[in-house]
């Protein structure tokens, strides 16, 4: 440490010399704290970039006639992405996607701008009681949906108790009950992305509103929601990207009709043994998404999405 | 009395099982600059957020120009607030900050820009129209809370502690600004402060709180010279305070007895009975220090303890026999005493006031 010191001081004075200030910087690249950080980068580098290096480079070769692939550059894989039915698998992946945000963000921002505002023992039980579900696998927890959605399930039995439907829903494999299995599952990161933000939202302003004319409403357009804006769309990348990716919720509540980019590259890759056409995909649907997460930043004019992109 | 705008009658408030309001009455008069003084916990700022509207009162009631407002909402009152840490919104700049409230009454454009000018150039701050919050420094955002709360020519215009996070030299500044700008627009101040000093320079009127209740109301002399009780006396002027006997000495005059000797004190007109037991508060500028004996025997035995100058004033700090302190305060000079010196505390009978009389 003595020695950087020394150096940092010998090169101020005289920075116009370059090889000193060259070898200043040298020093200070392998100084202690440099050094003690570059296994997280070393890190990244392996587990990030490189897979997702791998997985372009994967898309553009072509898949052997046994198993695995032959080193042969092609766009094949590409081309195939833009027949009717693959593009109709994006499309409805999409459209789950964005039904999916809209309703977790309707009912996400209340709960989570309403918990902001609670005492500080309710806030902990409030967060106990959204963290709990977490404790089990999601996969088991979507079981739980099956018991409730299958024909004379908990959901028949009660609506029928009721005397609000005659017959059984047949709610089980359908549309509806991937899009609430999704809104079950994505919900949680919506609440927290809100509540974060709510929670940093100083309450005075909103006093200030209504101190200066506004009524409750008015004060809540003006300066609460536009404050929390930030966090409603990180909520929503949050919902929105794994959701175009998510394919077991399809798969379990869906009984193999709803078809999704998920499920789509699961089979390609583990059942058609397609590598490449599933390398492909991904990339694809990683565009889609970057796309759209550029867009939300153009549109809603919030650089920072609560530090998340 | 017609030229009230606003009065607080009985007005009570408890959070939980605390009692912070406990019963106050004050009545405001049109372009009055009053000041609730008092220490932070005393209950000047619910005493604000009730005229506000921001809280309602358990009991009691709030009168605005004459008309009933208590259980009218903030935004339906002609009542605006400068709040504390100013509040101001963070995502608009400053010119949409002040429109806010124009906007809100849907105010055309032409009338906005006009009147968010002319508040810009009032508080010094033309120019700086789309400046975000975030630009601003402590006092310009002040500036700018101000402007944003008059253009909505409020009845009263309620401030708190608007000054608490500025720098002494700038609190100065902004204290003569403040009172000219009140001048100016006429408008009433209800004011909140726990610095005394910046009560007596700008109030009209002072009103000091104690434990959610007035202590004494009154022009910054009245609260000064003559402070009603102890706590004022010590709160408003740091005065000192003794406790002792009365006995009658004339037309109006009373002596002090006290263990360490006597001093005259003036009754104001108070009806003292002999050998009432009674606390008189002596301010520090009135103290006069004699080295010899007095002509007339008064004055109370002491010993220089020590010297203090802090900006252009002498303090003694003294000792009573019984070892409680005594402060004597003087202008400038310095003062042949020093530590150890045997004096007499003295000071005229009509600086001397009798405080905590019950009122008959």
């Amino acid at each position: 440490m003595d020695a950087e010191i020394k150096a940092s001081s010998t090169a101020a004075p005289d920075p116009g010399e370059k090889p000193q200030g060259r070898k200043f910087a040298f020093r200070k690249l392998f100084s202690a704290a440099t050094i003690s950080v570059m296994p997280i980068y070393a890190f990244t580098l392996l587990f990030v970039v490189g897979p997702l290096v791998y997985m372009v480079v994967l898309s553009f070769l072509t898949r052997a006639e046994t198993w695995g692939v032959i080193k042969e550059f092609t766009w094949s894989n590409y081309k195939k992405i833009l027949e009717p039915v693959y593009l109709k698998t994006f499309y409805e992946s999409l459209k789950l996607a964005l039904i999916t945000t809209f309703f977790a963000a309707l009912v996400g921002y209340p709960f989570g701008y309403f918990m902001a505002r609670l005492s500080a023992v309710w806030k902990r039980r409030m967060m106990l009681l959204l963290m709990i579900p977490f404790w089990t696998s999601s996969l088991i927890r979507l079981y739980g949906w099956i018991i409730i959605f299958r024909a004379n399930g908990v959901l028949d039995k009660i609506l029928m108790g009721l005397g609000i439907i005659a017959s059984p829903l047949k709610l089980l494999y359908t549309y509806s009950a991937v899009v609430v299995g999704m809104i079950y599952a994505l919900l949680p990161f919506m609440i927290f992305a809100v509540y974060s933000s709510a929670e940093k939202l100083d309450w005075q302003l909103v006093e200030a509103a209504r101190d200066l004319g506004a009524t409750p409403w008015q004060a809540f357009i003006t300066v609460s929601f536009r404050l929390t804006i930030p966090g409603l769309l990180s909520g929503v990348v949050l919902t929105f990207i794994p959701s175009m990716g998510l394919f077991f919720i399809a798969d379990i509540l869906g009984g193999n009709k709803v078809i999704l980019v998920g499920n789509l590259i699961q089979e390609q890759l583990m059942k058609a043994r397609n590598w490449p056409f599933a390398a492909a995909l991904s990339v694809v649907l990683l565009i889609l998404t970057s796309l759209m997460i550029a867009l939300y930043r153009k549109v809603s004019g919030v650089k920072d999405l609560e530090g998340l992109v | 009395m017609s030229d009230v705008i606003l009065e607080l009658v009985q007005i009570e408030k408890s959070f939980g099982d605390v009692r912070v309001l406990n019963g106050i009455d004050l009545t405001v008069r049109k372009g009055e600059f009053i000041t609730l003084l008092g220490p932070s916990g005393c209950g000047k700022t619910t005493t604000l957020r009730i005229i506000a509207g921001l809280e309602t009162p358990d009991r009691g009631r709030v009168f605005l120009a004459g008309k009933d407002v208590t259980d009218l909402e903030p935004n339906k009152r002609n009542v605006n607030t400068v709040f504390q840490n100013y509040a101001l919104f963070p995502h608009m700049n400053v010119e949409a900050n002040i429109a806010y409230s124009l906007k809100l009454k849907k105010t055309d454009k032409q009338t906005i820009a006009k009147t968010v000018k002319e508040a810009l150039e009032l508080v010094q701050l033309s120019g700086y129209e789309k400046r975000m919050p975030d630009e601003l420094s402590g006092g310009q955002k002040q500036r700018v809370a101000i402007a944003r709360a008059i253009v909505n020519q409020p009845a009263v215009l309620l401030l708190d502690e608007p000054l608490g996070a500025l720098d002494l030299q700038l609190r100065h500044q902004m204290q003569i600004e403040l009172k000219r700008l009140q001048k100016r627009l006429g408008v009433t101040f209800i004011y909140i402060t726990h610095d005394q000093e910046e009560a007596l320079n700008m109030s009209d009127r002072i009103a000091v709180m104690r434990d959610g209740k007035f202590e004494q109301i009154g022009t910054p002399a009245e609260v000064y010279d003559r402070p009603k009780t102890s706590y004022v006396a010590r709160f408003v002027g740091s005065a000192n305070l003794l406790q002792g006997k009365a006995y009658n000495a004339g037309d109006s005059i009373i002596r002090l007895e006290t263990p360490y000797g006597f001093g005259l004190v003036s009754t104001r007109g108070a009806k003292i009975r002999d050998g009432q037991a009674i606390t008189v508060a002596v301010r520090r500028e009135s103290v006069t220090l004699v080295a010899g004996e007095t002509a007339d025997g008064s004055g109370l035995r002491a010993i220089v303890k020590e010297k203090h100058y802090a900006g252009g004033v002498l303090q003694i700090i003294l000792s009573l026999s019984d070892g409680s302190e005594f402060v004597s305060s003087k202008q400038g000079l310095d003062s042949p005493l020093k530590a150890g010196d045997h004096v007499l505390i003295t000071w005229l009978p009509e600086q001397g006031v009798i405080v905590d009389l019950e009122e008959a």
